[in-house]
């Protein structure tokens, strides 16, 4: 409740300091919009479904390009864990390009996919692979060694010692990983799908710019906060809860 | 059944769980009388498990090689409890490693039944010292994993989960976490895990060392009672001399580096053993005085350097 109380209290004086700088009219409205103006686009943008169109066209491609990733990356970040020469070179060259901000890959995207769905698909892979590949890489190594033992010891081999022991096993030291890649894969996105027309959640934002509709902007980009904090809140601290439940770690608060 | 009477003919009792595709007659699990032939007694004296000259070296960080294990030689009998003793480094957790296949030898071979074996392998199945319970899975699946991985239908191994937890007193924990019970349970998971494969060995890794001495008085007697239930073939890892004259039919006596069989000790005394018992304590005098040398060896070599100076 306290807690609940300190929200209320900040995010009051937040909005009340937006009011007053707004209705004090420095700026006009279009570049600087009132809280009233921005909830009316929130309202709007629900109620003729823009907003719900983009919403669902933005996840989809989020599922879609995440999944790519968490695919490649445990393939990938398996193969360098795994191999003495790939760690030792390609670990390097994939530090290295992790600090390539991922929409670097945008023009090379067009030109290979053209102004098409492919182009921002690969984006957000681009974006969240790296993240993902050193996870699971961090995470074969760092995994204790007797689970693999007793997995072999056992009786479970090949793929059945990888879905039953090693990933499972691994899990609590990747997830952190994969939560980083969801939320690079994330940003990526946004920033893909403001470079042309394609629908989703960054497209809004630059339509809102080019009717010079500022209220429209804040809109979109509070809904993207929200959709990222919702995703990051429900989907990974849920699993973050679970498995240190069954693993007995103590919750990280 | 008294452990009296249970230990009167280890190696015809059979306690395998009787849950298997169509048997004839069904014996409920619950009957501690049940009495099924053991299919693995070789009756025309092959040895369960046999070591021919196990030798294994690898190169340490300076680049030489180091010698652990020398030409080790080592018949066990079918139904046999073999323990092994020897100062800490001296190899034999290594050895029991190699018995698993987790590990190949530089030279050598391990037979079950006069059969080369290689790799891994159901019939011998390995208790870590650190277990190596999965923390990810309850109780039951811990147990349950053997049995899944050989593509046991789900009914079946229900039954033989169950069967196995009763074994070890631990039905109530069938849904814990691994995380969530005593040093003594999980000890006791694991041995129902490994029981639950139905090895023909069972291979124990110093199992006890980290248990208070009640827990551990208890699990010995756990233990003796369910490897005369179950006519297992068992090698038995410690460093505690006391412990292995407590559980074995045989001491094998290792010494320090590299591991060589010093010599071997046949303990004939009645059970079921107390571990204080003053016939106990003798026996395990004598072979703590042939160990005594090898633990001295050990000590030079840890600190003679710093005690010279």
């Amino acid at each position: 409740m306290k807690r609940f109380a300190k929200h209320a209290i900040f995010y009051s004086v937040l909005v009340g300091v937006w009011l007053i700088l707004a209705k004090l009219k420095i700026w006009p409205p279009y570049v600087f919009p009132t809280p009233r103006g921005v909830l009316d686009s929130l309202w709007a943008g629900f109620a003729d479904h823009s907003f719900w169109i983009a919403i669902a066209v933005s996840m989809k491609r989020m599922l879609i390009g995440y999944s790519l990733s968490v695919v490649l990356g445990m393939v990938l970040g398996l193969g360098v864990a795994s191999n003495k020469f790939l760690e030792e070179t390609m670990g390097g060259l994939l530090v290295s390009l992790q600090s390539l901000p991922s929409i670097c890959w945008l023009p090379l995207a067009v030109l290979w996919f053209g102004l098409t769905e492919k182009a921002i698909l690969f984006v957000v892979v681009m974006g969240s692979l790296l993240s993902v590949t050193i996870a699971m890489e961090t995470g074969r190594q760092q995994m204790p060694k007797i689970y693999g033992m007793a997995g072999r010891n056992l009786g479970a081999h090949g793929l059945k010692l990888f879905w039953y022991v090693l990933l499972p096993a691994s899990l609590p030291y990747i997830l952190s990983g994969l939560k980083q890649g969801w939320a690079f894969a994330w940003r990526s996105l946004i920033s893909g799908e403001m470079i042309f027309v394609s629908l989703g959640l960054g497209q809004l934002l630059m339509m809102g710019r080019d009717l010079n509709d500022m209220s429209q902007v804040i809109a979109v980009m509070i809904l993207i906060v929200v959709i990222g904090y919702l995703v990051d809140g429900l989907v990974f601290k849920t699993i973050e809860r679970r498995l240190q439940h069954k693993w007995g770690l103590a919750p990280a608060t | 059944m008294t452990p009296n009477a249970a230990h009167q003919s280890p190696l015809t009792s059979d306690h395998r769980c009787p849950i298997r595709p169509a048997p004839a007659t069904r014996v409920r699990p619950s009957t501690a009388t049940l009495v099924v032939p053991l299919r693995h007694v070789n009756r025309n004296g092959i040895p369960k498990v046999s070591l021919d000259g196990i030798s294994l070296s690898y190169k340490t960080n300076d680049g030489s090689q180091l010698l652990a294990l020398d030409n080790i030689n080592l018949r066990v009998k079918a139904g046999e409890f073999l323990c092994i003793v020897g100062p800490s480094g001296c190899g034999k957790s290594t050895l029991l490693h190699l018995i698993a296949g987790l590990q190949p030898a530089t030279s050598g071979k391990v037979l079950i039944d006069d059969k080369q074996v290689e790799g891994t392998g159901t019939d011998r199945i390995l208790i870590f010292q650190e277990l190596g319970l999965f923390p990810w899975l309850t109780v039951g699946q811990n147990v349950e994993f053997g049995m899944k991985m050989k593509g046991i239908s789900k009914a079946e191994r229900n039954e033989r989960t169950d069967y196995y937890l009763r074994l070890v007193h631990l039905t109530q924990f069938k849904d814990s976490y691994s995380h969530q019970l005593s040093g003594g349970m999980r000890q006791r998971v694991a041995l129902a895990r490994a029981l639950a494969s139905e090895p023909d060995v069972l291979l124990m890794d110093e199992p006890f060392a980290a248990l208070d001495a009640q827990t551990r008085d208890l699990l010995h007697d756990e233990l003796e009672r369910i490897w005369s239930e179950t006519g297992r073939t068992i090698i038995f890892v410690t460093h505690n001399v006391r412990e292995a004259v407590r559980l074995g039919d045989r001491v094998a006596l290792f010494t320090f580096r590299p591991g060589r069989i010093k010599r071997e000790f046949v303990i004939d005394l009645p059970r079921p053993r107390q571990l204080e018992h003053v016939t106990v304590a003798k026996s395990a005098r004598e072979i703590l005085d042939h160990l005594r040398e090898e633990i001295n060896k050990s000590l030079e070599e840890q600190y003679g350097h710093e005690a010279v100076r």
